[in-house]
């Protein structure tokens, strides 16, 4: 059997146990579309939050991004995580308390505000769109490798089975779906990864042996660190970066992450207080699964790389070209090709493919003398197709390697799925039942969400074919957003009393600062060259547009206190709702309004 | 009705401080031991590496873990000590 046919195999295997398990637990009531009529246990609710959360970011673009940095992207993996710190200790008990549906109910009760409402709806839209747009860039990656086609075509391809995917159930549905497509996507994750690790270090568990002796008794980074430096690459496990840079961004991810709608939503789905708390738990013992072992395939991967490269060490003869059209181990060049994504040249027609930092002075005189040439041969290396080439690079069996691509496509369209959600409730429910049309009937409603749905997936193909980044970096854009819009106001609406006018002027200020520092950055309205400044060398200090999702988020916090100070304190009624809010005791069933 | 509204109030500060407590370690294990504080543990050597680029990779997401279950579980109690548990 073809490589083809066992990736046909495993992803169709898979897609019909989604659609299986979504069409068994179809929604029937508004209630039970946006949030499963609260019957979910902490456990399976913090597993479908896992898939939710871990995205094509996490799956398919972290680790590459992790390989080719080392050290420095270290960030993405504490940032990610040590969010659901700020969710479990800050956010999610007193939200469920509360006991609505969406986040932007909360704002808009709890801050006695419509427009507080309706700015924080534009805030989870502008955060979300961004969002899915990250994940159709790494849908389109999956896909175009999958059916062998080049991204662009992926990508529309993906769109389609994304928005038809979503349009089917609501939470119910993709609640038990997601549990389905965690586990198909932490087998597919940490399947390729034992193998490797047990290939290179001897030991079953990559996380053990990212730390772990490679087979000649020295540590695998050192060995990483020592080759990666020959060829003028910076030190895997050395600080290269800016510091504050690094800090910031740590924190915009994590701030963002409790800040994002489709998170937070899960929190409303289980039956009590105490049980948000546990989810918020369970939640993190799933995704760290994946997030402990993401490093591992990181620098494994790029060892595996580079070796390949150069099958002698930096010293010897880098690959010939005729290795590669002719070894099978080379084939995931080939196949890979045909996407768009990776390119290799050999310029100075020694028919070698060397491997090497141009940039570096010192490798560069080193690649002369040896007589490969002066410029790096491997043209194009995008990012986010390592975790997916990954076992083909590791020649692994192709069961594997079909299970990837269907773990691959459960991440993608899990997230994207709830994202969608997020957007279509945002509008239906918050924008037209809420301000535009409060007299809209059950159905008109369902097929308002559709309809934005539509819109939103549209916006977000449209984007994703020329994307402001890898699809972890766009990722972090959304989070940037959903830091200096939304988590403040949650976090002072609980903590403080801080007041309607206090509260809109904050979401405003840090949305807006954040969002025109991201689109002088990124090109406004992510378009391509419409950017003044780039992230080599940002507009403020060593401020990445990525990291600047803190600084929004201070910003935030500090309009919101100043406005609020300056105007009328809150009404006897919001008090005291703030009061109960802190209190588990009385948290009925959440109500429609 | 005023004994509540004490209970109340002690229990939103009892709760505040294990908050506050928990972030601090929070920090410290990430922006702390994983970024800034990472030179001072450049002596301390793990699997061809160091402790802080441990902290930062894999230490970190085990204390947030610990910190997270421990909230729960302290929390769960504190609420049935001052009865303002769900029933």
């Amino acid at each position: 059997m073809d490589q083809f046919t066992i990736n046909l195999l495993f992803v169709g295997a898979s897609f019909a146990l989604y659609i299986g398990i979504a069409i068994w637990a179809r929604a029937g009531s508004t209630s039970e579309f946006y949030a499963a009529g609260r019957g979910v246990h902490p456990v399976t609710n913090g597993m479908a939050t896992a898939a939710d959360w871990m995205s094509a970011a996490s799956f398919i673009s972290m680790a590459g991004l992790i390989a080719f940095v080392g050290y420095d992207n270290s960030t993405y993996l504490m940032g990610w995580t040590g969010g659901y710190v700020l969710l479990a200790l800050l956010l999610a008990p007193y939200l469920r308390k509360f006991g609505k549906f969406t986040v932007s109910e909360f704002i808009g009760d709890r801050f006695y505000s419509p427009t507080a409402r309706l700015v924080a709806v534009i805030c989870l839209i502008i955060a979300s769109t961004t969002y899915v747009i990250g994940q159709m860039t790494g849908v389109g990656v999956a896909f175009g490798r999958f059916l062998e086609v080049d991204s662009t075509t992926g990508l529309l391809i993906g769109a389609v089975i994304v928005f038809a995917y979503a349009v089917f159930g609501g939470m119910k549905g993709v609640t038990y779906t997601q549990v389905a497509q965690y586990c198909v996507l932490i087998l597919a994750y940490t399947i390729p990864a034992i193998f490797i690790s047990l290939q290179l270090t001897g030991n079953p568990i990559p996380a053990l042996g990212l730390f772990g002796n490679a087979a000649d008794g020295t540590p695998l980074l050192q060995t990483l660190d020592g080759i990666v430096t020959d060829l003028g690459f910076k030190e895997y496990t050395a600080h290269n970066g800016d510091t504050f840079n690094m800090v910031l961004f740590t924190l915009s991810l994590m701030i963002g992450t409790a800040g994002l709608p489709h998170v937070i939503m899960r929190f409303f789905t289980v039956p009590k207080v105490a049980d948000a708390r546990w989810s918020a738990g369970w939640a993190l013992v799933f995704i760290a699964l994946l997030y402990l072992t993401a490093p591992a395939v990181g620098a494994m991967a790029r060892l595996n790389i580079t070796q390949q490269f150069w099958p002698e060490g930096a010293t010897g003869e880098p690959v010939a070209l005729e290795t590669i059209a002719s070894d099978p181990a080379y084939n995931w060049m080939k196949t890979w090709e045909q996407t768009g994504l990776l390119g290799w040249e050999d310029k100075n027609g020694d028919g070698k493919i060397a491997y090497f930092n141009d940039g570096d002075a010192e490798a560069k005189a080193a690649m002369e003398a040896a007589g490969w040439g002066s410029e790096n041969e491997l043209t194009n290396f995008n990012r986010d197709i390592l975790v997916l080439a990954n076992p083909e690079i590791a020649n692994l069996p192709g069961w594997v390697i079909g299970l990837v691509a269907a773990g691959g496509l459960a991440a993608a369209l899990s997230t994207a799925a709830g994202l969608l959600l997020a957007i279509s409730s945002a509008v239906s429910h918050d924008l037209i039942k809420g301000s535009i049309n409060p007299a809209i009937s059950e159905k008109g409603e369902l097929m308002s969400a559709r309809v934005a749905m539509a819109v939103a997936i549209a916006v977000a193909t449209y984007l994703g074919m020329n994307p402001p980044g890898f699809a972890a970096q766009t990722v972090a854009l959304a989070f940037g957003l959903a830091a200096a819009s939304i988590f403040p106001v949650l976090m002072m609406g609980i903590f403080t009393k801080v007041n309607n006018k206090g509260a809109v002027a904050g979401m405003l200020a840090g949305l807006i600062t954040t969002l025109v520092y991201i689109f002088l950055h990124k090109g406004w309205l992510f378009i391509p060259d419409t950017n003044s400044f780039t992230d080599a060398d940002p507009l403020l200090g060593t401020i990445k547009s990525t990291s600047f999702g803190a600084v929004g988020a201070l910003i935030n916090f500090a309009v919101a206190f100043i406005v609020s100070k300056a105007t009328s304190p809150i009404p006897q009624e919001i008090s005291d709702l703030v009061e109960s809010v802190r209190i588990p005791r009385g948290a009925g069933a959440a109500q429609d309004h | 009705m005023a004994d509540q509204t004490s209970s109340g109030e002690a229990y939103w500060k009892a709760n505040l401080r294990i908050i506050i407590v928990s972030l601090i370690i929070w920090a410290i294990c990430s922006f702390g031991f994983g970024i800034l504080l990472r030179p001072m543990l450049s002596g301390i050597s793990v699997g061809g590496t160091d402790l802080g680029f441990w902290f930062a990779q894999q230490g970190s997401i085990l204390v947030f873990l610990a910190l997270i279950f421990f909230y729960a579980f302290r929390m769960n109690k504190l609420d049935k000590e001052h009865g303002v548990d769900e029933e």
